[in-house]
């Protein structure tokens, strides 16, 4: 069902998101298409109640004067009538333009402004009070529609409209003419914009990315032919609305497949709504993966005896086989016998707590996700995926394909992306997905599309010998050593941070001999595992310089340089020395970003006489540092600081992991 | 002390209609109430009335009565002298099955929920009264039960939403922290659908957040079902921003009455307040 332009999968006639929920409406009128919990239940709206909805919202907002062209502000959690409103929206020839509901009122200005929004659909009291909060500053919103009346009724504003109203009005204007609507989606073209989604600004001022129908299409149409999408499947909308994830698998995937959406009966229900629903294709941040995980092994621990022995035992089943087994690898008999057993003891139970019995493909992205979490859900049987993209390319560029997954790599282009890398090791990306344009910022969009039609990433990465592609770091913090050999800082300190003892990292290299690293200790993790063997510590400068803790760090970096010798473009940039630092990095020194990111030029030059030494190879330094206490005094912190030697490896053939 | 029969002129002052809010008439009326255990007085001639759809406050210090008059205006406790009017009707000997009934509900100022039941089973208790078929049809789930069953749950579910507690409806109580319970106790009175609600010391023990939250619920309860609302707290800030009149005791007797800045005002408050000696 495709070719390379995305668009072949439908008919012409289905190239935009409107069309595509008519088209649904009469071909599988009865079937989900949206859930909600609400009042304890689960309310079902069939396709043809969706289109209906739909229907009387665009024609309410087009009898409160809404035109084609406008944007739509749209702000609160994943609530049916929103989705409906992204697309009644659309229906009209208009831009919806979602926003991060937890976002505070100044926030919001900015994007309200930039977008020129006329029109907001917001959930309830909360963001209302929000945009009567902000209205003096941005004078051009002339209308508010809240969803949820609660706490609403002495607001006399006449800007304030319920959407049970708008839709009642909507209803009388769709009587009165007929064939409007229907007139409308008729005017909607492929490549009109179909959303405008806002970046999250880590770089400057938050930029409107516009998006058309055919690019979130193409991308949709393309995850659904890896993954062998149909319009069976179930799925909990529980991200922002206004994330590019989210739109990607809760509206325009459903909306091209066909298949059912489930929004939670409120943000703190998620895990319960989770199981009810046991959806087939799911999306997490890795950070809910490791969570869940965590919560498993400290109930584990607490079980009897018996329990904990089947558990750990099958767990090592797992580990050996199951991965392979999801695969579809060759295993022993024995083996599948094995885990044969444990998914009927173990795993089969386990998932089914964790609601996710009925996952064909669940996906993960947004952060570098540790290995071992990365292993655990895939040798129990869930088939957990990565995926790379960015706002600018719909959330899609690569895909992890079934029976090929590597964990340290994001898998291949995914259909119709062309991705290639520039002399710097940058991955640019081509295809029906890539934005139009950024809004109202022409230098921003000539900026980061070149003259091919590339989209520049900003990401650094390389293939490997099976075609996948590795992201290791930002492209703009990539260099490389005397000897030219690639040095990404970040790829290395995410490794170093995989190991619960090691709470940050910094390496340093670029235009030098080897590379070194300052090592932050995870104060509770190290704390503890110094208590269990009774070594004695008074805090953290002085657990921190202890020798058996630096026996420790050691041996985790050698096993990062392990992993590195493995890999031929990574094999130069081994580790050589190392030091763990007297104090913890900390924002409040302007060490880390809020965000809690390494800011390395900052480092480098506070800690200049640190790195000196690194490179000099002396055995140990002297450092006096001033720190902020969070009373805004200041103090200083002295110590000598030992630096070590770490074992490297010789390069080696790359070998599989898996 | 000359304080007792001095509110009459404070209450003369009409209550203004507050956010839109219309205040009615009277709907209970206590005339020189006093009450004693023995040879203790717990309430010396007291009077004061609470109007329809208003916040109503009983103030005062440890031991100043505060809970007393809650048991007194819910038929718990006999005051000895004295006259109720609720609804215009003299209510001579109340039983607290008989304040229920005319749709007074309360919460307590111990938690006094069934601790090894679910939220969803507790509030399901509020409804209590309102269950018309008996034991046996219940218990088979049969007939007019069944449907009768469906509605109750209905209207708790409607309270759980509104208290904002889906995530616990299926927690067994005794496993929350105090805050929730105190929710899910204000949740089994919302479920008898009230209209004059009995909360005593509904913040006590909670964090600032929790109070912000449970005076957002108190007024939002107010507002949307209009219920009378008689609430005993002895943190002075939270009731004065959220009450229309406050009535403030101590050792049982009334030593002010009116909106909530008259009382702050009054001098006899402040010193029950700071604790200068009697």
């Amino acid at each position: 069902m495709s070719d390379r332009n995305g668009q072949a999968a439908h008919p012409a006639a289905l190239d935009t998101f409107p069309r595509l929920l008519m088209h649904h409406a009469a071909v599988r009128p009865a079937r989900p298409a949206m859930r909600e919990k609400e009042f304890g239940i689960w309310q079902t709206y069939s396709w043809a109640e969706v289109a209906r909805n739909v229907r009387a919202i665009a024609c309410g907002l087009a009898a409160l004067g809404f035109k084609r062209g406008d944007r739509l502000a749209i702000i609160g959690d994943n609530r049916p009538r929103l989705y409906w409103s992204v697309t009644a929206c659309q229906c009209l020839g208009g831009i919806p333009v979602m926003l991060y509901q937890d976002a505070v009122a100044p926030e919001m200005a900015y994007v309200l402004q930039d977008a020129e929004i006329r029109f907001a659909v917001v959930e309830d009291q909360e963001q209302v009070d929000k945009m009567l909060e902000i209205h003096p500053e941005v004078p051009f919103l002339e209308h508010v529609i809240y969803d949820d009346p609660r706490g609403l009724r002495h607001y006399s504003q006449p800007m304030l409209m319920g959407l049970d109203e708008l839709q009642e009005m909507g209803g009388i204007h769709d009587r009165n003419h007929t064939d409007f609507l229907d007139g409308e989606i008729d005017k909607g073209a492929g490549d009109d914009i179909s959303v405008m989604l806002y970046t999250s600004g880590t770089t400057g001022k938050p930029k409107g990315v516009c998006q058309t129908h055919g690019a979130f299409i193409a991308a949709a149409t393309g995850a659904m032919q890896v993954d062998g999408l149909t319009d069976r499947e179930d799925i909990l909308s529980y991200l922002p609305m206004a994330w590019v994830g989210d739109h990607l698998f809760s509206f325009a995937q459903a909306m091209v497949a066909g298949f059912t959406i489930n929004c939670p009966e409120s943000g703190d229900t998620v895990m319960t709504d989770l199981r009810e629903i046991g959806p087939t294709y799911y999306f997490a941040p890795p950070r809910v993966f490791e969570n869940l995980l965590t919560q498993v092994m400290i109930r584990m621990e607490d079980a009897n005896a018996l329990k904990r022995k089947l558990f750990h035992r099958f767990l090592d089943v797992a580990r050996r086989c199951g991965a392979d087994i999801l695969d579809g690898k060759p295993v022993s008999a024995g083996d599948r016998f094995q885990y044969w057993l444990g998914n009927l003891l173990v795993y089969g139970p386990l998932k089914n707590v964790l609601g996710m019995s009925r996952i064909r493909v669940a996906y993960t992205a947004g952060a570098a996700i540790g290995p071992d979490l990365f292993r655990f859900y895939r040798s129990i049987g869930v088939n957990l995926k990565q995926f790379y993209g960015q706002t600018e390319t719909c959330a899609y560029v690569c895909l992890q394909p079934d029976g090929a997954i590597k964990f340290d790599s994001v898998g291949k282009p995914a259909p119709f992306v062309e991705v290639k890398l520039a002399d710097n090791g940058e991955i640019l990306v081509k295809g029906p997905m890539l934005l139009k344009a950024y809004y109202k910022r022409p230098d921003a969009t000539a900026e980061s599309i070149n003259a091919e039609g590339y989209f520049m990433t900003g990401d650094a990465g390389y293939f490997d010998a099976d075609g996948h592609l590795k992201i290791i770091d930002r492209a703009k913090d990539v260099g490389k050593l005397k000897d030219g050999s690639m040095f990404a800082p970040n790829y290395i300190e995410n490794k170093l941070k995989f190991f619960q003892h090691i709470k940050e990292a910094v390496a340093f290299g670029s235009g030098r001999e080897a590379v070194t690293a300052f090592i932050n200790i995870d104060l509770e993790a190290v704390g503890n595992w110094a208590e269990r063997r009774g070594l004695p510590y008074s805090g953290y400068t002085d657990l921190a310089s202890q020798p058996a803790v630096y026996e420790l760090i050691r041996d985790c970096v050698e096993k990062v340089n392990a992993d590195l010798a493995a890999d031929p473009k990574m094999s130069g940039s081994q580790v050589r020395r190392f030091l763990i630092l007297h104090k913890e990095l900390d924002a409040d020194d302007g060490e880390l970003t809020r965000t809690r990111k390494v800011r390395r030029n900052f480092i480098a030059e506070r800690y200049a006489v640190l790195i000196d030494a690194l490179f000099e190879g002396r055995p140990t330094q002297h450092i006096e540092t001033v720190v902020k206490y969070e009373d805004g005094r200041e103090g200083r912190i002295s110590a000598d600081l030992r630096i070590e030697d770490v074992k490297t490896f010789a390069p080696q053939a790359a070998k599989h992991a898996a | 002390m000359m304080m007792n029969d001095m509110p009459q002129a404070v209450q003369a002052q009409e209550p203004t209609q507050v956010s839109g809010r219309r205040i009615g008439d009277v709907v209970l009326d206590l005339q020189n109430i006093s009450l004693s255990f023995g040879g203790v007085k717990a309430l010396t001639n007291i009077s004061f009335d609470v109007r329809e759809h208003e916040i109503r406050s009983i103030i005062g210090p440890n031991g100043a009565g505060k809970s007393s008059m809650l048991n007194v205006i819910n038929g718990v406790y006999h005051p000895q002298e004295g006259r109720i009017l609720f609804r215009g009707e003299e209510r001579r000997r109340m039983e607290p099955h008989m304040a229920a009934a005319q749709g007074i509900a309360r919460t307590f100022q111990n938690i006094a929920l069934f601790k090894g039941m679910s939220v969803l089973d507790n509030i399901m208790t509020g409804r209590n009264l309102k269950m018309k078929c008996g034991l046996l049809a219940h218990a088979l789930y049969w007939g007019r039960a069944q449907k009768e069953e469906i509605a109750h749950r209905v209207k708790v579910e409607e309270v759980i939403d509104f208290l904002e507690i889906q995530d616990i409806r299926k927690t067994p109580v005794g496993a929350l922290p105090y805050g929730l319970q105190k929710r899910v106790e204000l949740g089994r009175a919302l479920a008898a659908e009230p209209n004059l609600l009995l909360l005593d010391e509904p913040m006590a023990g909670m964090n600032v957040e929790e109070k912000q939250d449970m005076c957002r619920f108190i007024l939002d309860v107010n507002d949307q079902f209009g219920t009378t609302i008689v609430l005993i707290e002895h943190d002075m800030g939270v009731v004065m921003d959220i009450s229309d009149r406050v009535v403030v005791l101590d050792y049982g007797k009334k030593i002010g009455d009116g909106v909530p800045d008259e009382v702050r005002a009054n001098e006899d408050v402040i010193r029950a307040y700071l604790g200068t000696s009697h």
